[in-house]
C-alpha cells in the first residue's frame, strides 16, 4: 500500500483494502463497545474523516434499525467505494468477531457446565450488565440534565412496559412510536 | 432440517428483529431474551446470560449474542445465518437511505422523527438493562458487581477491560 498523501491515501479517498483492513482494525480492538474505536481510528489516526462529520454519520447510523457500527460501516464505505466499499467495510468489521464467536459458541458447548467456568460466567454477567445500565444512564442524562419531561415520559413509558409488563417489542414500538413522533412534531412545529 | 425447528425460527427472529433494532441491538435484547428463553425455552436464563457476557467480553459489534445463539441452536451455519439475518436487512437499508439522509437534514419531519425515537429507545435499553440484571444476577454481590461497574463506567474514562478482568477473578474467588 503505497502512502502518497497526508491521509495516508493515494487520492484521498481510501482504498479497498485499506478500509478493509481499517474496519478489521476496528472490530478486534472494540472491546466492551465498537464506536468509540471506530472514532479512534478513522478521525484521530487515519484522518479519513472530521469530527462533524463523523458525529452525522454516528447519528445516521443509530437513527436506522440495525447495529449502529455496522450501519456506520456502509454509510462510510458507500461514501467511499460505493457499493464495493459498502460491502468490504461490511465484511471488515464482522469477519473476525464472527469466527471468534464460532469458537467461544464451541467451547461453551462443551464447557460451559464446568464447575470452575461457573465462577468467571457469573462475574462477566454481572460486569456486562454492568455496562448495559452505564449506558443508560449515560443517554438518558441529557433528557434529565435539561428537564424534558415529555422525553422522560415516552422513555418510562417504553421502559415500564417492556421492562415490567413484558409487552412484546413489536406493540411497543408500533404504539409508542409514532405516538412519540407524533407529540415532538406538535411540539417542534 | 425441519421447517418448525429452533434454528429456522430463530433465524427468521433475526431478520424481523432487524427491523426493530432502532437504536442498535441492545433495544431488541428484551425481545429477543422473551422469545428465547420465555415464548420458546430453547435457552434458560443462565445460558443467555453468560452468551450476552461472552459477547460482551469479546471484541466486536454486541450484536453478536445473535451469532451465540444462533451457534447453540443450529451449528457453524446457524451462527452465520443468524448472523446474517440479523445485518442484512438493516444494511441494505442503511445503504438506500444513506444516500437520501443529507438532503433532508434540516427537515422538519426528520427532525420530528429522530426527537421522538430517541425516548422509546432509552426506554428500552433501559429495560434491557433491567431484564438482564435479573437473569444474570443472582446474589447480592452480583448485583453490588453491577452496579460497581456501572458507577466506574458511568464516572470515569477507566477502560472496561480492567473491571472486567476484576469481575473475572472475583467469580473465579467464588465471591459472586
Amino acid at each position: 500500500m503505497a502512502d502518497s498523501t497526508s491521509n495516508g491515501t493515494l487520492d484521498g479517498v481510501p482504498t479497498l483494502s485499506q478500509i478493509f483492513f481499517t474496519f478489521l482494525a476496528i472490530a478486534i480492538s472494540g472491546f466492551g463497545g465498537v464506536m468509540p474505536w471506530a472514532h479512534r481510528m478513522l478521525v484521530e489516526k487515519k484522518g479519513w474523516l472530521s469530527h462533524e462529520k463523523f458525529a452525522e454519520d454516528v447519528a445516521l447510523a443509530q437513527f436506522l434499525p440495525g447495529p449502529n457500527i455496522i450501519n456506520l460501516s456502509i454509510v462510510v464505505g458507500s461514501r467511499w467505494r460505493g457499493p464495493l466499499g459498502a460491502l468490504v467495510a461490511c465484511v471488515g468489521l464482522m469477519i473476525a468477531p464472527i469466527v471468534l464467536m464460532m469458537i467461544f459458541g464451541e467451547l461453551y458447548s462443551r464447557f460451559g457446565d464446568a464447575s470452575w467456568l461457573n465462577g468467571p460466567l457469573e462475574g462477566l454477567s454481572a460486569w456486562a450488565v454492568g455496562l448495559i445500565v452505564a449506558m443508560t444512564a449515560k443517554l438518558a442524562r441529557p433528557m434529565f440534565h435539561s428537564r424534558r419531561y415529555m422525553a422522560i415520559f415516552f422513555a418510562a413509558v417504553a421502559f415500564v412496559a417492556v421492562g415490567f409488563l413484558r409487552v412484546p417489542l413489536w406493540w411497543a414500538l408500533i404504539a409508542l412510536g409514532p405516538l412519540s413522533v407524533a407529540a415532538f412534531w406538535w411540539r417542534l412545529r | 432440517m425441519r421447517d418448525d425447528s429452533p434454528i429456522n425460527s430463530f433465524i427468521l427472529l433475526s431478520l424481523l428483529l432487524s427491523f426493530a433494532a432502532v437504536g442498535g441491538v441492545n433495544a431488541v435484547i428484551p425481545e429477543l431474551h422473551r422469545q428465547v428463553v420465555e415464548v420458546n425455552g430453547w435457552l434458560n436464563d443462565r445460558q443467555f446470560a453468560d452468551m450476552f457476557a461472552i459477547a460482551n467480553a469479546s471484541p466486536g459489534p454486541n450484536m453478536l449474542i445473535v451469532t451465540l445463539i444462533g451457534h447453540s441452536l443450529g451449528g457453524f451455519s446457524g451462527a452465520i445465518l443468524a448472523t446474517l439475518a440479523l445485518c442484512t436487512p438493516t444494511c441494505l437499508l442503511t445503504y438506500a437511505v444513506g444516500h437520501l439522509w443529507e438532503r433532508f437534514k434540516d427537515a422538519p419531519w426528520r427532525i420530528a422523527v429522530q426527537a421522538g425515537l430517541i425516548p422509546v429507545t432509552v426506554g428500552l435499553i433501559a429495560a434491557s438493562a433491567y431484564l438482564l440484571a435479573r437473569a444474570a444476577d443472582h446474589s447480592v454481590a452480583a448485583y453490588a458487581l453491577t452496579l460497581s461497574t456501572a458507577a466506574i463506567s458511568y464516572f470515569t474514562r477507566l477502560n472496561p477491560l480492567w473491571l472486567m478482568g476484576v469481575a473475572a477473578a472475583l467469580g473465579y474467588g467464588g465471591f459472586i
